[in-house]
């Protein structure tokens, strides 16, 4: 539970805001170029591992047959690796997930960029340029090194090629590789943060009362710094260690109060989180944000 | 337990099982499929829905709770694709593909369909008589591997050869799908190779024509063009047609690359390339035919006129399903 994945920004100008015809906005955060590279590299072992199989299933059934099924089976082969490699994304994305299982594993999710339907003819389109994206400099160079040293100027131009396909996504605000700029799609974080139990809230036996002039010393994002802590925090006292968060943190907001009660850190912390935001949310009711300490 | 002393936290505790509940449905929907979802749960899903959504107004503008907004987002984007990009079943969409898509996708790209065959033809021409002038051109525009024993130095018998001697063997269903295998790439290419304005997807054309061309200035030389003819069309008619579709989809993204008209660059490409999308689709298909043709059919018809007939009956065939006027569905 300590380091549940927050639906939190990391990165701002991932962020993205889409109107739903509700009229709420809703924020998606588009997935990054590492989970991009990561989830495309599971399901390219992933296929060739099913491949692998297919493979071995094949040669068994030859051995069965005393190879008179030779023809035959080699045909399948053939079909079935080229289907397996085209089909696989374009299944996997037709699906209610929207997603390969390198892309489920990396907690994305392809979607339409308008927020409309994920039509099958955008899978299909985004999921054949990827031919030319990364199969065909990987044939290309193939082919280059079964022709010996000879053409290093032709293996450079398909180094170039290649990159220009690479590189693509970085080369633009959306992340876009060239299959989603043709087939209006992008590709999403698809964050399932759990509800963890509410932190504060609940009325504190131990009945601590601050002044505002002490609450005014934070503002929201302190306070929601103070709920991380509390949420990884143990509340037992006894098994706290003297540099635990909750410790370090009771005693800078001590001084920072001026607050010479000697209660439990934990329970002051609570005391103090389920003050403050009471505060601070009644001032959001009166169309007044405080940003944090500095925000007056 | 003690009392809720915060607005937002009693908001959480009494709204908490809405929400539970449109996670457990997506939940299951996920893990086995929308069909395990009962009537009434389809139905009230698209309620929990908008009560998660109103929840996340209402969080978000009277709660500082992170933990509680964090998981609201998630999960109303969550259901929002949910709710919204939910597909119609595969066999549907397949049936439609067949009956209406695919020709209605092929019958827009009339235009750049002729352009392509323009090429492809083009492309014929020029290999047929730049080889016919000299031979040593044969070599550039046909690569070894594909030559196989045939050029310009070969025997007149060993051309009649390779017409009529295929052996209709245990092989020819693997030799089809070999054959599928690499013009679907090649089709592949043509479409992918469009978005760089098209110009990579003519070059493409060309020398696809050229080598055909080729091919039959080395035949037509000791009198075999004809028959040539017949070897190439009973498959050529399906695969070149699919070829030049293929490029044909190629050149309308390329076109809307270079001129989106009031779009942004960006948005042409995209409806051209949906388009273009399921065109391609009914190319690989082709291709398939096309490879089965050629692998099967062109081993076991041994006839000329009998090769031309089935050739002219198949384009035939392609043109009505394409070309001709249906009614309009409602």
């Amino acid at each position: 539970m300590a380091d549940r994945p927050r639906f939190r920004p990391t990165d701002a100008s991932l962020e993205r805001e889409l109107i739903a015809p509700e009229g709420v906005m809703l924020r998606l955060q588009l997935a990054s170029g590492g989970q991009r590279v990561w989830a495309f590299l599971i399901d390219l072992v992933l296929v060739n591992v099913a491949l692998a199989g297919f493979a071995l299933v094949l040669i068994l059934l030859l051995g069965l047959t005393r190879f008179a099924a030779l023809p035959a089976l080699a045909a399948v082969w053939l079909l079935g690796s080229f289907l397996s490699r085209n089909l696989w994304f374009i299944l996997f994305e037709s699906g209610v997930r929207a997603a390969t299982p390198g892309k489920r594993l990396m907690k994305i999710r392809v979607a339409a960029r308008d927020g409309g339907r994920l039509s099958a003819d955008a899978i299909i389109a985004r999921n054949m340029m990827r031919e030319l994206e990364f199969f065909l400099p990987l044939s290309f160079l193939g082919w280059q090194a079964s022709q010996g040293q000879g053409a290093a100027w032709t293996a450079l131009a398909g180094l170039g090629w290649s990159l220009v396909f690479a590189l693509f996504p970085w080369l633009n605000r959306d992340r876009l590789r060239v299959g989603d700029l043709i087939a209006g799609t992008w590709v999403l974080r698809n964050p399932r943060p759990g509800l963890g139990l509410d932190v504060g809230g609940r009325e504190t036996s131990v009945g601590i009362a601050f002044t505002d002039a002490q609450l005014d010393a934070y503002g929201e994002y302190e306070l929601q710094t103070l709920e991380d802590v509390l949420r990884r925090a143990t509340p037992n006292a006894m098994r706290r260690r003297p540099d635990d968060p909750v410790t370090l943190v009771a005693a800078s907001i001590r001084r920072k109060l001026d607050w010479h009660g000697r209660e439990d850190d934990y329970a002051f912390l609570s005391a103090f989180y389920t003050a403050l935001r009471a505060r601070l949310e009644r001032g959001l009711l009166f169309d007044r944000r405080r940003r944090d300490k500095t925000d007056r | 337990m003690t009392a809720l002393v915060l607005g937002s936290a009693r908001f959480r505790a009494e709204r908490e099982a809405t929400w539970r509940e449109l996670e457990a449905l997506l939940d299951t929907a996920e893990r086995k499929s929308v069909r395990a979802l009962s009537d009434d749960e389809l139905v009230a899903l698209p309620r929990l829905y908008r009560a998660t959504l109103s929840s996340l107004s209402v969080a978000r503008a009277t709660s500082l709770d992170a933990d509680l907004i964090a998981y609201l987002e998630g999960l109303s984007a969550r259901a929002y694709f949910f709710v919204y990009g939910v597909r119609a079943n595969f066999g549907a969409r397949l049936r439609r593909f067949f009956a209406h898509d695919w020709p209605a996708a092929v019958r827009g790209l009339v235009p750049e369909t002729l352009v392509a065959f323009a090429l492809l033809a083009g492309g014929v021409v020029a290999g047929y008589v730049l080889v016919r002038h000299d031979p040593s051109w044969y070599g550039a525009l046909i690569p070894d591997s594909l030559a196989g024993n045939r050029g310009p130095q070969s025997s007149a018998a060993d051309l009649r050869a390779t017409l009529y001697d295929g052996q209709a063997s245990d092989w020819l269903g693997t030799f089809a799908a070999f054959l599928f295998t690499n013009n679907a790439r090649v089709a592949i290419f043509a479409f992918a190779l469009g978005f760089a304005f098209g110009v990579p997807t003519a070059l493409l054309l060309l020398m696809t024509g050229a080598s055909g061309g080729a091919l039959l200035a080395v035949f037509s030389n000791v009198g075999l063009g004809a028959q040539l003819g017949g070897w190439l069309l009973i498959h050529g008619t399906t695969e070149l047609f699919a070829i030049v579709l293929a490029g044909a989809a190629g050149f309308r993204i390329g076109r809307s690359v270079a001129f989106p008209g009031g779009l942004t660059r960006v948005a042409a490409a995209q409806a051209a390339g949906r388009q273009a999308a399921t065109a391609m689709v009914g190319v690989v298909v082709m291709l398939m035919v096309a490879g089965l043709l050629e692998g099967i059919a062109r081993q076991l018809v041994k006839d000329d006129a009998l090769r031309y007939a089935v050739a002219a009956t198949i384009l035939a065939l392609w043109l009505a399903y394409f070309y001709m006027p249906r009614p309009r569905r409602g």
